[in-house]
Protein backbone atom coordinates (compact mmCIF):
# COMPACT_ATOMS: atom_id res chain seq x y z
CA UNK A 1 0.00 0.00 0.00
CA UNK A 2 1.29 3.43 -0.93
CA UNK A 3 2.26 5.72 1.93
CA UNK A 4 -0.07 8.36 0.51
CA UNK A 5 -3.05 6.14 1.32
CA UNK A 6 -2.41 6.41 5.03
CA UNK A 7 -4.85 8.21 7.32
CA UNK A 8 -3.51 11.48 8.66
CA UNK A 9 -4.97 13.34 11.64
CA UNK A 10 -4.39 17.08 11.90
CA UNK A 11 -5.22 18.91 15.11
CA UNK A 12 -5.53 22.68 15.35
CA UNK A 13 -8.02 25.06 16.96
CA UNK A 14 -7.78 27.49 14.03
CA UNK A 15 -9.98 26.47 11.13
CA UNK A 16 -7.72 28.43 8.80
CA UNK A 17 -4.73 26.33 9.75
CA UNK A 18 -6.67 23.06 9.45
CA UNK A 19 -7.66 24.08 5.95
CA UNK A 20 -4.13 25.13 4.97
CA UNK A 21 -2.57 21.87 6.16
CA UNK A 22 -5.32 19.77 4.59
CA UNK A 23 -4.78 21.54 1.28
CA UNK A 24 -0.99 21.15 1.43
CA UNK A 25 -1.38 17.45 2.24
CA UNK A 26 -3.72 16.95 -0.71
CA UNK A 27 -1.17 18.57 -2.97
CA UNK A 28 1.37 16.09 -1.65
CA UNK A 29 -1.02 13.28 -2.56
CA UNK A 30 -2.53 12.55 0.86
CA UNK A 31 -6.30 12.46 0.53
CA UNK A 32 -7.30 10.67 3.75
CA UNK A 33 -7.12 13.55 6.18
CA UNK A 34 -9.22 14.00 9.31
CA UNK A 35 -9.39 17.16 11.39
CA UNK A 36 -9.75 17.76 15.14
CA UNK A 37 -9.89 21.09 16.96
CA UNK A 38 -8.23 20.03 20.21
CA UNK A 39 -6.47 17.13 21.89
CA UNK A 40 -9.58 15.54 23.35
CA UNK A 41 -11.33 15.42 20.00
CA UNK A 42 -8.17 13.95 18.46
CA UNK A 43 -8.00 11.18 21.09
CA UNK A 44 -11.64 10.39 20.45
CA UNK A 45 -11.03 10.07 16.70
CA UNK A 46 -8.01 7.87 17.35
CA UNK A 47 -10.17 5.41 19.27
CA UNK A 48 -12.16 4.67 16.13
CA UNK A 49 -9.59 4.87 13.35
CA UNK A 50 -5.95 4.04 12.80
CA UNK A 51 -3.73 6.93 11.75
CA UNK A 52 -0.29 6.77 10.19
CA UNK A 53 0.63 10.33 11.13
CA UNK A 54 -0.56 13.01 13.55
CA UNK A 55 0.17 16.67 12.85
CA UNK A 56 -0.79 18.78 15.85
CA UNK A 57 -0.76 22.35 17.05
CA UNK A 58 0.45 22.97 20.63
CA UNK A 59 -1.66 25.81 21.95
CA UNK A 60 -5.25 24.55 22.14
CA UNK A 61 -7.97 24.26 24.76
CA UNK A 62 -9.04 22.31 26.69
CA UNK A 63 -6.38 19.74 25.77
CA UNK A 64 -3.09 21.07 24.38
CA UNK A 65 -0.93 19.44 21.75
CA UNK A 66 1.76 18.47 24.23
CA UNK A 67 -0.85 16.81 26.47
CA UNK A 68 -2.20 15.00 23.43
CA UNK A 69 1.29 13.80 22.56
CA UNK A 70 1.89 12.57 26.13
CA UNK A 71 -1.49 10.81 26.17
CA UNK A 72 -0.77 9.12 22.83
CA UNK A 73 2.63 7.93 23.96
CA UNK A 74 1.24 6.77 27.33
CA UNK A 75 -1.58 4.76 25.76
CA UNK A 76 -0.65 1.17 25.19
CA UNK A 77 -2.55 0.86 21.93
CA UNK A 78 -2.06 0.99 18.18
CA UNK A 79 -1.11 4.68 18.26
CA UNK A 80 1.59 4.44 20.91
CA UNK A 81 4.32 4.88 18.30
CA UNK A 82 2.43 6.86 15.67
CA UNK A 83 4.67 9.49 14.01
CA UNK A 84 3.77 12.84 15.58
CA UNK A 85 4.71 16.25 14.19
CA UNK A 86 4.17 19.31 16.33
CA UNK A 87 3.26 22.37 14.24
CA UNK A 88 3.17 25.46 16.41
CA UNK A 89 3.94 29.14 16.86
CA UNK A 90 5.71 28.25 20.13
CA UNK A 91 9.29 28.75 19.09
CA UNK A 92 11.24 28.74 22.35
CA UNK A 93 14.03 26.24 22.82
CA UNK A 94 12.34 24.82 25.91
CA UNK A 95 9.21 24.07 23.87
CA UNK A 96 11.15 22.11 21.29
CA UNK A 97 12.98 20.21 24.01
CA UNK A 98 9.73 19.45 25.87
CA UNK A 99 8.09 18.21 22.66
CA UNK A 100 11.06 16.01 21.81
CA UNK A 101 11.20 14.61 25.34
CA UNK A 102 7.47 13.86 25.17
CA UNK A 103 8.06 11.85 22.00
CA UNK A 104 7.51 14.23 19.07
CA UNK A 105 9.12 13.00 15.86
CA UNK A 106 9.39 16.49 14.44
CA UNK A 107 8.67 20.12 15.16
CA UNK A 108 7.57 22.76 12.68
CA UNK A 109 7.36 26.45 13.61
CA UNK A 110 4.53 28.49 12.13
CA UNK A 111 4.44 30.07 9.66
CA UNK A 112 5.84 27.33 7.45
CA UNK A 113 5.74 26.40 3.78
CA UNK A 114 4.87 23.27 1.83
CA UNK A 115 8.53 22.31 1.39
CA UNK A 116 9.13 22.35 5.15
CA UNK A 117 6.03 20.24 5.77
CA UNK A 118 7.08 17.71 3.14
CA UNK A 119 10.64 17.56 4.47
CA UNK A 120 9.47 16.90 8.05
CA UNK A 121 6.94 14.34 6.88
CA UNK A 122 9.60 12.44 4.92
CA UNK A 123 11.83 12.40 7.96
CA UNK A 124 8.94 11.09 10.11
CA UNK A 125 7.24 8.54 7.84
CA UNK A 126 9.76 7.98 5.05
CA UNK A 127 9.78 8.94 1.38
CA UNK A 128 6.60 9.23 -0.64
CA UNK B 1 -1.11 70.21 31.07
CA UNK B 2 2.00 68.55 29.55
CA UNK B 3 3.25 65.27 31.01
CA UNK B 4 6.31 66.99 32.45
CA UNK B 5 4.22 69.75 33.94
CA UNK B 6 1.89 67.14 35.43
CA UNK B 7 4.88 65.25 36.87
CA UNK B 8 6.33 68.47 38.31
CA UNK B 9 2.93 69.36 39.73
CA UNK B 10 2.57 65.88 41.30
CA UNK B 11 6.08 66.08 42.74
CA UNK B 12 5.40 69.59 44.02
CA UNK B 13 2.19 68.47 45.75
CA UNK B 14 3.81 65.38 47.22
CA UNK B 15 6.72 67.47 48.53
CA UNK B 16 4.27 70.00 49.85
CA UNK B 17 2.29 67.33 51.74
CA UNK B 18 5.46 65.93 53.32
CA UNK B 19 6.63 69.44 54.20
CA UNK B 20 3.33 70.35 55.86
CA UNK B 21 3.14 67.09 57.82
CA UNK B 22 6.74 67.45 59.04
CA UNK B 23 6.06 71.03 60.00
CA UNK B 24 2.94 70.07 61.99
CA UNK B 25 4.81 67.22 63.74
CA UNK B 26 7.71 69.55 64.60
CA UNK B 27 5.36 72.14 66.02
CA UNK B 28 3.42 69.58 68.10
CA UNK B 29 6.65 68.04 69.45
CA UNK B 30 8.42 71.29 70.34
CA UNK B 31 8.29 72.53 73.91
CA UNK B 32 7.18 76.07 73.17
CA UNK B 33 3.43 76.58 72.76
CA UNK B 34 2.18 76.95 69.19
CA UNK B 35 -0.64 79.21 68.16
CA UNK B 36 -3.73 77.22 67.18
CA UNK B 37 -4.30 79.30 64.09
CA UNK B 38 -0.81 78.46 62.78
CA UNK B 39 -1.51 74.74 63.08
CA UNK B 40 -5.01 75.18 61.73
CA UNK B 41 -3.65 77.00 58.66
CA UNK B 42 -1.20 74.18 57.88
CA UNK B 43 -3.84 71.47 58.39
CA UNK B 44 -6.23 73.42 56.18
CA UNK B 45 -3.57 73.55 53.43
CA UNK B 46 -3.16 69.79 53.78
CA UNK B 47 -6.92 69.25 53.56
CA UNK B 48 -7.09 71.42 50.43
CA UNK B 49 -4.34 69.42 48.72
CA UNK B 50 -6.05 66.10 49.56
CA UNK B 51 -9.40 67.39 48.31
CA UNK B 52 -7.81 68.67 45.11
CA UNK B 53 -6.18 65.26 44.54
CA UNK B 54 -9.51 63.56 45.17
CA UNK B 55 -11.26 65.84 42.66
CA UNK B 56 -8.58 65.05 40.06
CA UNK B 57 -8.95 61.30 40.58
CA UNK B 58 -12.74 61.60 40.32
CA UNK B 59 -12.53 63.66 37.13
CA UNK B 60 -10.29 61.00 35.57
CA UNK B 61 -13.22 58.53 35.95
CA UNK B 62 -11.06 55.56 37.01
CA UNK B 63 -14.11 53.28 36.89
CA UNK B 64 -14.19 53.71 33.11
CA UNK B 65 -10.92 51.80 32.74
CA UNK B 66 -12.65 48.63 33.90
CA UNK B 67 -16.16 49.51 32.85
CA UNK B 68 -15.63 50.91 29.37
CA UNK B 69 -12.11 51.24 27.96
CA UNK B 70 -10.79 47.71 28.47
CA UNK B 71 -14.01 45.90 27.49
CA UNK B 72 -14.19 48.07 24.36
CA UNK B 73 -10.57 47.29 23.48
CA UNK B 74 -11.04 43.54 23.94
CA UNK B 75 -14.25 43.56 21.88
CA UNK B 76 -12.47 45.42 19.08
CA UNK B 77 -9.61 42.91 19.11
CA UNK B 78 -12.04 39.98 19.08
CA UNK B 79 -13.68 41.58 16.06
CA UNK B 80 -10.29 41.84 14.33
CA UNK B 81 -9.76 38.10 14.82
CA UNK B 82 -13.26 37.34 13.50
CA UNK B 83 -12.87 39.61 10.47
CA UNK B 84 -9.47 38.25 9.48
CA UNK B 85 -10.75 34.67 9.85
CA UNK B 86 -13.66 35.46 7.57
CA UNK B 87 -11.46 37.21 5.00
CA UNK B 88 -8.90 34.39 5.06
CA UNK B 89 -11.69 31.89 4.47
CA UNK B 90 -12.87 33.91 1.45
CA UNK B 91 -9.33 34.02 0.02
CA UNK B 92 -8.97 30.26 0.41
CA UNK B 93 -12.38 29.70 -1.20
CA UNK B 94 -11.05 31.56 -4.26
CA UNK B 95 -7.89 29.44 -4.18
CA UNK B 96 -10.01 26.27 -4.18
CA UNK B 97 -11.88 27.44 -7.26
CA UNK B 98 -8.64 28.31 -9.06
CA UNK B 99 -7.18 24.91 -8.16
CA UNK B 100 -10.26 23.12 -9.44
CA UNK B 101 -9.94 24.94 -12.75
CA UNK B 102 -6.27 24.09 -13.26
CA UNK B 103 -7.49 20.78 -14.75
CA UNK B 104 -8.71 22.75 -17.75
CA UNK B 105 -5.33 24.41 -18.30
CA UNK B 106 -2.21 23.30 -20.13
CA UNK B 107 0.10 21.35 -17.84
CA UNK B 108 2.89 23.97 -17.53
CA UNK B 109 0.37 26.75 -16.85
CA UNK B 110 -1.55 24.60 -14.36
CA UNK B 111 1.70 23.79 -12.55
CA UNK B 112 2.76 27.43 -12.38
CA UNK B 113 -0.65 28.56 -11.13
CA UNK B 114 -0.82 25.67 -8.66
CA UNK B 115 2.52 26.74 -7.20
CA UNK B 116 1.32 30.31 -6.75
CA UNK B 117 -1.94 29.14 -5.14
CA UNK B 118 0.12 27.09 -2.68
CA UNK B 119 2.01 30.26 -1.76
CA UNK B 120 -1.29 32.03 -1.11
CA UNK B 121 -2.34 29.16 1.16
CA UNK B 122 0.96 29.34 3.02
CA UNK B 123 0.59 33.10 3.44
CA UNK B 124 -2.91 32.64 4.90
CA UNK B 125 -1.33 31.19 8.02
CA UNK B 126 -0.89 34.83 9.08
CA UNK B 127 -4.45 34.55 10.45
CA UNK B 128 -3.39 31.89 12.94
CA UNK B 129 -0.26 33.77 14.01
CA UNK B 130 -1.94 37.18 14.35
CA UNK B 131 -4.91 35.53 16.06
CA UNK B 132 -2.63 34.02 18.69
CA UNK B 133 -0.82 37.33 19.22
CA UNK B 134 -4.10 39.22 19.59
CA UNK B 135 -5.37 36.59 22.03
CA UNK B 136 -2.28 37.23 24.16
CA UNK B 137 -3.00 40.98 24.11
CA UNK B 138 -6.63 40.33 25.09
CA UNK B 139 -5.48 38.14 28.00
CA UNK B 140 -3.09 40.92 29.12
CA UNK B 141 -5.91 43.48 28.97
CA UNK B 142 -8.14 41.16 30.99
CA UNK B 143 -5.40 40.80 33.62
CA UNK B 144 -5.09 44.61 33.78
CA UNK B 145 -8.88 44.88 34.04
CA UNK B 146 -8.89 42.47 36.98
CA UNK B 147 -6.10 44.36 38.77
CA UNK B 148 -7.77 47.72 38.13
CA UNK B 149 -10.98 46.24 39.53
CA UNK B 150 -9.20 45.23 42.74
CA UNK B 151 -7.61 48.69 43.11
CA UNK B 152 -10.98 50.37 42.51
CA UNK B 153 -12.61 48.19 45.15
CA UNK B 154 -10.00 49.25 47.71
CA UNK B 155 -10.45 52.92 46.73
CA UNK B 156 -14.25 52.63 46.81
CA UNK B 157 -14.13 51.02 50.26
CA UNK B 158 -11.94 53.84 51.60
CA UNK B 159 -13.59 56.71 49.74
CA UNK B 160 -17.12 55.87 48.63
CA UNK B 161 -18.21 57.43 45.34
CA UNK B 162 -14.67 58.09 44.15
CA UNK B 163 -14.29 55.04 41.90
CA UNK B 164 -17.85 54.67 40.76
CA UNK B 165 -17.72 52.63 37.56
CA UNK B 166 -20.79 54.44 36.30
CA UNK B 167 -19.22 57.83 36.87
CA UNK B 168 -19.05 58.57 33.17
CA UNK B 169 -21.57 57.77 30.51
CA UNK B 170 -20.14 55.07 28.25
CA UNK B 171 -20.76 57.26 25.22
CA UNK B 172 -18.46 59.95 26.55
CA UNK B 173 -15.57 57.52 26.78
CA UNK B 174 -16.26 56.33 23.25
CA UNK B 175 -16.06 59.87 21.93
CA UNK B 176 -19.73 60.53 21.33
CA UNK B 177 -19.37 64.13 22.35
CA UNK B 178 -17.26 66.97 21.03
CA UNK B 179 -16.13 67.75 17.50
CA UNK B 180 -14.98 64.17 16.72
CA UNK B 181 -18.24 62.57 17.82
CA UNK B 182 -18.81 60.91 14.43
CA UNK B 183 -15.33 59.41 14.27
CA UNK B 184 -15.91 56.05 15.92
CA UNK B 185 -14.15 53.80 13.42
CA UNK B 186 -15.54 50.45 12.27
CA UNK B 187 -18.54 49.33 14.30
CA UNK B 188 -18.74 46.00 16.07
CA UNK B 189 -20.68 43.48 13.94
CA UNK B 190 -23.63 43.43 16.36
CA UNK B 191 -23.85 47.23 16.36
CA UNK B 192 -23.22 47.95 12.70
CA UNK B 193 -26.10 48.55 10.35
CA UNK B 194 -26.17 46.74 7.03
CA UNK B 195 -25.99 48.32 3.57
CA UNK B 196 -29.68 47.40 3.18
CA UNK B 197 -30.49 49.35 6.34
CA UNK B 198 -28.46 52.30 5.04
CA UNK B 199 -30.24 52.22 1.69
CA UNK B 200 -33.61 52.15 3.46
CA UNK B 201 -32.52 55.05 5.64
CA UNK B 202 -31.35 57.06 2.64
CA UNK B 203 -34.60 56.30 0.81
CA UNK B 204 -36.48 57.97 3.63
CA UNK B 205 -34.83 61.25 2.65
CA UNK B 206 -36.10 61.05 -0.93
Amino acid sequence: MSVTNMNILIVDDYKTMLRIITNLLRQLGFMNVDEATDGEMALDLMKHKEYGLVISDWNMEPMTGIDLLKAVRANDDKHKEVPFIMVTAESKTENVIAAKEAGANNYIVKPFNADTLKQKMVSSIGSF
Amino acid sequence: MSENAQLNSDTYERDQVVKIINSVIDKVQQNEPVAKDVLAKELLDLKNIIEEARREVCSANPGDIKGVHIPTATDELDAVVGATEEATGAIMDCCDVIQQNTDKMDAPVAEAIGAEVTKIYEACSFQDITGQRITKVVQTLQAIEEKVGKILKVVEDKMPGMADPTSTAAGEAEGSSGPDSLLNGPQMPDKAISQDDIDKLLAEFD
